[in-house]
């Protein structure tokens, strides 16, 4: 079994239509994406309610779950790299697991075979 | 310190500006002629137009993504406080004041200077003149709130309030003299305009369409879906626009009488055929009936009916709603997409074409047997009107257009007009007004701090080896 890795990018909510368009270019065919709160180096800003200050430190983003087996993974994290790149605090974090296995649960098929998408 | 001594300042400067109104009045002045009945009918009417507003708030900030729906209910609320006392202070003198030149009020009624219980038999002899004020002053409070459709979730909260003060004393105050004050050159040459087709809702919407194409389209217009937060909340606002349109051309009779019976009922005919017309046409050219294009339909057909509302028979009004919906609808599903503005909540699709639609629908079926006080139209062999209501759409396009391009560059060179591309990213609700519509209130109040990070390679020493697994893995 070829190994599968899965491909986490933490971002700015608003690089999600072009990270879309970009890993579909590479041959990404799925993906997984969860609108999530986070901090790090991100300052946060203060809301105000009648005189009552707040700090918000959670942040809106998004996290893109991303699984591949023969498309490498430096393309992956390099498409990824450049189309969140802004230079700025807050363009996010991409982390890269193994993946013990994959199941496809309409044909109950494992391995690489369950996350490539049959060519159409 | 200092921000307190500046409250302190700006308290005392009102203060003194409210000192010439304190002592002008006169309570004891009683008079015979005012009727009962049409007072509490004009102040009931007021306050209905008055509630247009905050539904018109309700109506838009459905229509915007959830990040910019504070933005856009701000841009509606804050008008009813920021115009009342501009209307009160110079508004009203300005639009209702004793003619200047045809053209514009004398400020002979500043501060309500002279204003008071009596009646002005020249706007409404049955009702205290203050009535008849309160009444024209939620006029000038809306009409600004539907401009602010077109800008939705672009345009910073100073340059709008600047914006807004500046448009309503130097644009809708003096053409709002030209149609209804005495002397305007609009009403002496015999325009009907019986609610504010003209006054309120072209010049609303042709200066959303000049503010539209000056700041240009929102940054993601085009690009990403942008579709609207909660239709819900567009009903509700819907609904009260309707609701509160009653007052708004009914009110305009100035009296409980068979004018306003009439106007009630052209009003609640329009807006119903226009509500199917809508929905029976989109469902045919889109696939579906939406509960959006119901509301925009009734909105469209209270639109089209509000300058002839006092001056058609219901069944000319059924005619003009059916029409108005279908060309409302066209406007902005077809020739805003093909035209390529980016007019975000339709002020101008709707009020400006429907106003626009509206006004000369007047010159076609006014009739005197409606009201022998107006004029009969084209179909009741009265060409005349229809030109004279023209004429009537070509000076309001104009002004709005000259005026909104004029005010908006002036106030671009002391201020940035449009948002930033980061306050469009982060949303005009937190980078203007620091709130959020919809708190994530668990996720604030738990959060204690940042935890402390281990080094993740300490923590988990199999990463080493996950690397290179990694790099071995992406060669393949």
């Amino acid at each position: 079994m070829k190994p599968i890795t899965k491909i986490e990018i933490v971002t700015r909510p608003e690089k999600l239509e072009e990270l879309k368009a970009g890993m579909h270019e590479i041959g990404v065919q799925g993906m997984t994406v969860t609108q999530v709160y986070g901090c790090g180096l991100s300052k946060g800003h203060k809301e105000v309610y009648r005189g009552k200050e707040v700090t918000v430190t959670l942040l809106p983003n998004i996290k893109v779950e991303i699984v591949v087996c023969e498309i490498p993974v430096q393309l992956v994290v390099d498409t990824a790299k450049k189309i969140c790149h802004t230079g700025r605090v807050g363009d996010g974090k991409i982390f890269i697991y193994l993946i013990a296995n994959a199941v496809r649960i309409r044909t109950g098929e494992e391995g690489e075979i369950a996350i490539i998408d049959p060519e159409d | 310190m200092k921000k307190m001594l500046r409250i302190v300042s700006l308290c005392l400067m009102s203060l003194l500006m409210a000192l010439p109104t304190a002592f002008a009045e006169d309570p004891a002045a009683v008079v015979a002629k005012i009727d009962t009945g049409d007072t509490g009918f004009v102040l009931m009417s007021a306050a209905l137009v008055m509630l247009m507003t905050p539904g018109l708030a309700l109506f838009y900030g459905g229509m915007v993504r959830t990040k910019n729906v504070l933005s856009t209910l701000m841009q509606s609320f804050f008008i009813v406080g920021l115009i009342s006392v501009q209307w009160v202070l110079w508004g009203y003198t300005i639009a209702f004041g004793p003619d200047i030149n045809h053209l514009v009020g004398s400020l002979s009624w500043l501060g309500l200077n002279g204003v008071g219980v009596e009646p002005n038999a020249d706007y409404a002899a049955t009702i205290p003149h203050l009535a008849f004020m309160v009444f024209q002053g939620m006029f000038a409070v809306i009409t600004p709130a539907l401009i602010s459709g077109a800008f939705a979730e672009r345009m910073k909260f100073p340059a709008f309030l600047v914006f807004t003060l500046a448009w309503v004393t130097f644009v809708y105050d003096p053409v709002a003299h030209w149609v209804w004050g005495v002397g305007g050159w609009l009403r002496e040459m015999g325009v009907l305009d019986f609610a504010g087709g003209t006054v309120v809702h072209i010049i609303s919407g042709v200066s959303g369409l000049v503010i539209a194409l000056m700041i240009g389209k929102r940054k993601d217009y085009g690009k990403k879906a942008i579709i609207p937060h909660n239709l819900p909340m567009v009903l509700i606002g819907g609904a009260l626009l309707w609701f509160g349109w009653f007052g708004f051309n009914a009110g305009s009779a100035l009296g409980a009488n068979g004018l306003a019976a009439i106007a009630f009922v052209t009003t609640n005919a329009s807006a119903a055929a226009a509500t199917v017309s809508w929905v029976l046409v989109e469902w045919l050219y889109s696939g579906k009936p939406t509960v959006l294009g119901a509301v925009s339909g009734c909105v469209a057909g209270l639109v089209a009916i509000t300058p002839g509302a006092g001056f058609v028979s219901p069944l000319s009004a059924i005619i003009i709603g059916l029409a108005g919906g279908v060309i409302c609808f066209f406007s902005v599903s077809v020739m805003k997409a093909k035209l390529g503005y980016d007019d975000a909540l339709d002020a101008f699709g709707v009020h400006g074409v429907g106003g626009t639609f509206g006004a000369i629908a007047t010159g076609l079926f006014a009739s005197k047997e409606i009201n022998p006080a107006g004029a009969d139209g084209l179909f009741f062999g009265n060409p005349e009107q229809l030109l004279t209501q023209v004429i009537g759409v070509v000076a309001s396009w104009a002004v709005a257009i000259i005026m909104t391009y004029a005010l908006i560059k002036i106030i671009s060179v002391f201020m940035p007009i449009r948002s930033t591309e980061d306050e469009e990213n982060s949303g005009l609700d937190i980078a203007e007004h620091g709130e959020k519509a919809y708190a994530y209130q668990d996720l604030i109040t738990d959060f204690t701090g940042g935890p402390a990070f281990m080094s993740v390679e300490a923590a988990n020493p199999e990463i080493s080896n996950f690397k290179v697994a990694l790099a071995e893995g992406g060669k393949k």
